[in-house]
């Protein structure tokens, strides 16, 4: 099961990417898990996922609660909370 | 309705004669957010950016009287005293106009997706979000 995960602003510039094709393993079915897969993954992605940091996330362009459900396909970003207007 | 995301300036006057056409709107309040002293990059969600303003600007018309709105929103590199966001709101009186207009920016600083990066005196540096910014957000709710 695939998914798209983007990346934004402090995010993509501490991983050094803006886009990404995971293959989901057993399991990760929400945002907040897919984060912990990502954070141990290590190096750069232990330190852009870290516990501390601040982070926002979208499924499918919509912005959604850590308990979001993430399916094959979706379309998954993390950014730091927003600073427009 | 018109939501735009855009490197291009804006005019608001423009802007704001287009949506006054109509003969019933009584009323126009607008917002125009400027740079202040820094130098700014701004990123931004393409496609999601766009469907997150007009959710914001369908709950306003479901909360007062819209008529017609323009929202207008620049990415990319900008300066001091450039203009960076313009929210522009019809209707028959000033009230839904002036409410609506704050609402849509209110909501905006919180759920759209766009990131400030400053150019300061130590190198660049992305800018935090504030926690008033969610309060003002907050307060529209219930």
């Amino acid at each position: 099961m695939k998914v798209r995960v983007l990346y934004f602003a402090s995010v993509r510039e501490k991983l050094g990417k803006d886009l990404e094709e995971i293959e989901l393993p057993a399991g990760v079915s929400t945002v907040a898990a897919l984060r912990s897969h990502l954070r141990a993954r290590g190096g750069l992605y232990e330190n852009a996922f870290s516990e501390k940091s601040l982070l926002r996330a979208a499924v499918n362009q919509d912005m959604v609660q850590p308990s979001a459900a993430v399916k094959a396909g979706d379309e998954i970003a993390f950014f730091p909370p927003v600073t427009g207007g | 309705m018109k939501v735009s995301v855009q490197t291009a300036d804006f005019d608001a006057g423009i802007e704001i004669r287009t949506i006054s056409k109509n003969s019933a709107i009584g009323a126009v309040a607008s917002f125009i957010g400027l740079v202040r002293d820094v130098e700014m990059t701004l990123e931004h969600y393409p496609g999601m950016t766009e469907r997150a303003i007009g959710r914001i600007v369908e709950e306003a018309q479901g909360r007062w009287q819209v008529m017609d709105c323009t929202v207008i929103h620049r990415y990319g590199a900008l300066r001091p005293n450039d203009q960076i966001v313009l929210v522009a709101v019809a209707s028959a009186h000033r009230g839904d106009a002036f409410e609506a207009c704050e609402f849509i920016m209110d909501y905006l600083k919180t759920r759209a997706p766009f990131w400030k990066k400053e150019q300061g005196a130590e190198g660049p540096r992305w800018v935090e979000a504030k926690s008033s910014d969610d309060q003002a957000a907050e307060r529209w709710k219930g």
